[in-house]
């Protein structure tokens, strides 16, 4: 069962909406229907369903109606046409009471320009869903103490927004919205109005929070390197209509169209690639039950001057250079004492960009390990054709 | 240009002294009656007060609100009321700003905030505000002299109408002026209507609303002259008797009263403002 479901979703500004739908379903594009009749489509039939525990990004340049969108969702503006269930409960159907009801239990929401309440301190703004939901004071202060401390803030509680910079004003946003408890988040370019330092920094943090809450968060941004890193699921919206969803590698492999595919032109591929992406399979390994002079053939044969050595399993036990191979050979040495450890090991999904320097200084390939087994190997060749072409490289293992 | 004639007046004067006055007469009676009380009460309470007293309340206030330039010429403008012997009279006028002002706020701020709710409402409203601003103060006095005779009564009743509207204008600006994310947060954290309006958008627009209450304030000391014409004691009628006397300096006396209470009441009432 989705978290979110949402069916033919449309919003239609305008003097008589129902003729703009009428429009719509005739399959007429906005610009004919702004030029005809001089009613705006905000939403054009948009649907989708988010996973709980996802996050869920809604990506757009301005004017793509990513913004309409997410208020459709908890209906600070009411939809034309469409559906949206939360929980099996369709909101665009709740009456005034119900929708007070469902937005308070279920619905947080995260504001591009923080939306706080400048007369109130920190604290009182992180308790204010709790406080209109007649809470009582100590327990809403608990709590609201609480979501300020999981987002960093704790000795600010007693500040004022203006006192604030605008990463921590945001964290106070997202204290506010962590505090209610609810199960989604709705984040409205959250992260949009701060400097891109303190941007990744609430990132990476959105990411760690969301291990620890698994919310169902639906994100909204124009910025394509900010949805290939948080969203699970991407979402990529033109002239309010959806003309993608799909994992960040879908959408930059096979991209649905033009529009898409030059708007993922420009993408730093180094941080959507991992490793996964652009690893091999060795060419060769040794099994640690060879000899040392079994693994020096191995190496004659492939013609290469080191060889990784793994046991059974291929559990990764080191690395074994053909002149120790040799030493050891003459010298009568079992091959666990010439093994050598002193290159890296990474993990399937590491991005391409963390990869980089390790390759710069070591002459050995980086090897890929899951769970301590090895599944592949990365060559300074590799994370070069993956950066230039973007094209995974066959992967067998 | 005739083309037809309008018996406005004819119409105007039988629906007063034909229905109006028989119909609602007793209710503007006892309506009268109250507000009369409410002024008397208040002008003999600030009467009783020792000058010395309210003018050392009022350099307090000053000094907190308004700074100590302003509390200096409280000081100045105490000693003057003082020393032309009209403190009575000023105490007078100052009974009927508060109770006109009282009024004007406790009907101006709700409807400033229907205003702002509300388009249809919005529209409606603004005409009879520039109506109420605009129309000559006589005109409404005299019906207001029909309703509820001569004296303190009808001075509060056509302040009131003459100072409600930066009240409600200010009120509904204020609330519209609530900035679009901030009104957002609160109803997208499941604020009903009335938990959004008491906890955001009223706090958020006090600022503009007290600049509103400013000038209805001032408004309703600049009515003290006109309101002594129907009747009204205080420092307008000095002024009043100075010009039907053709005493000038009786007028500049009573017209200087009228300046130092609005400058001493503007200021520190912009200082709550400011405080909020």
């Amino acid at each position: 069962m989705s978290k979110i479901n949402v069916q033919e979703l449309t919003k239609i500004f305008g003097p008589s909406p129902e003729k703009g739908m009428e429009y719509l379903k005739q399959g007429k594009t906005k610009d004919e229907i702004l030029a005809e009749s001089g009613m705006t489509v905000g939403v054009n039939q948009a649907s989708f369903s988010v996973e709980e525990g996802e996050i869920f990004v809604i990506m757009g340049l301005s004017g793509s109606g990513k913004s309409t969108l997410i208020r459709l969702l908890n209906r600070l503006i009411d939809p034309t046409f469409g559906q949206v269930w939360i929980d099996n409960e369709d909101i665009t159907k709740a009456a005034n009471q119900q929708l007070i009801e469902t937005r308070r239990q279920k619905l947080g929401m995260v504001f591009q320009r923080f939306g706080l309440f400048p007369f109130r301190t920190v604290l009182a703004n992180v308790a204010y869903g709790l406080e209109i939901q007649g809470i009582e004071k100590s327990e809403r202060e608990e709590k609201a103490a609480k979501a300020i401390e999981d987002v960093g803030l704790k000795g600010y509680e007693k500040s004022y927004p203006e006192q604030l910079s605008g990463g921590m004003q945001q964290r106070v946003g997202l204290a506010r919205a962590l505090a209610n408890e609810t199960d989604i988040l709705l984040m409205d370019e959250a992260f949009s109005a701060l400097d891109p330092l303190i941007r990744q920094e609430m990132q990476d943090e959105l990411l760690q929070l969301q291990n620890k809450w698994n919310k169902t968060v639906v994100f909204i941004t124009h910025d394509l390197d900010e949805a290939l890193k948080l969203g699970d699921r991407i979402a990529i919206m033109k002239d309010g209509a959806i003309v993608q969803v799909g994992t960040a590698e879908q959408i930059l492999e096979s991209p649905a169209n033009d529009y898409v595919s030059r708007f993922v032109e420009d993408v730093d591929r180094s941080k959507v690639l991992t490793a996964s992406h652009i690893m091999k399979n060795p060419s060769v390994l040794a099994s640690e039950k060879d000899g040392p002079r079994v693994a020096v053939r191995k190496m004659e044969e492939a013609g290469v001057s080191s060889i990784f050595v793994v046991d059974r399993e291929r559990h990764l036990k080191g690395l074994l250079t053909i002149d120790d191979a040799i030493g050891a050979h003459k010298q009568g040495l079992p091959m666990e004492s010439v093994l050598i450890s002193d290159f890296h090991t990474t993990t399937p999904d590491t991005p391409i960009q963390d990869l980089i320097a390790n390759a710069v200084d070591t002459k050995y390939p980086i090897t890929v390990l899951q769970d301590g087994k090895l599944t592949g190997i990365v060559s300074r060749v590799s994370i070069l054709s993956g950066l230039v072409l973007g094209k995974e490289e066959e992967v067998t293992s | 240009m005739k083309t037809f004639y309008l018996p406005l007046e004819e119409w105007t004067n039988s629906f007063v002294n034909d229905w109006l006055l028989p119909t609602v007469g007793g209710f503007f009676n006892s309506l009268s009656d109250g507000i009369e009380s409410v002024v008397d009460g208040i002008t003999d309470f600030l009467i009783f007060l020792p000058p010395l007293l309210i003018t050392i309340v009022l350099i307090g206030l000053a000094l907190w609100l308004a700074g100590k330039g302003i509390a200096l010429f409280t000081l100045v403008g105490c000693l003057y009321l003082g020393a032309v012997e009209l403190w009575p009279e000023a105490m007078m006028t100052v009974a009927i700003v508060i109770v006109a002002t009282f009024l004007s706020v406790f009907f101006g701020v709700p409807l400033g905030i229907l205003a702002a709710k509300s388009d249809m409402v919005n529209r409606f409203i603004r005409p009879v505000l520039d109506f109420m601003q605009t129309l000559p103060s006589f005109v409404y006095l005299i019906p207001a002299i029909l309703l509820f005779g001569l004296g303190g009564v009808p001075a509060v009743i056509a302040t009131f109408i003459f100072a409600t509207p930066p009240a409600v204008r200010m009120t509904n600006l204020g609330i519209r002026q609530v900035p679009e994310d901030i009104a957002e947060a609160s109803k997208a954290f499941g604020s009903t209507s009335w938990q959004m309006l008491l906890k955001v958008e009223l706090p958020m627009s006090l600022q503009t609303i007290m600049a509103g209450v400013n000038q209805t304030i001032m408004l309703a000391l600049s009515m003290a002259v006109i309101a002594s014409m129907i009747g009204a004691p205080g420092l307008g009628s000095t002024v009043l008797s100075g010009i039907s006397n053709v005493n000038v300096g009786l007028g500049l006396t009573g017209g200087l009263g009228i300046v130092v209470l609005a400058i001493i009441i503007d200021r520190i009432t912009q200082g709550i403002g400011d405080k909020l």
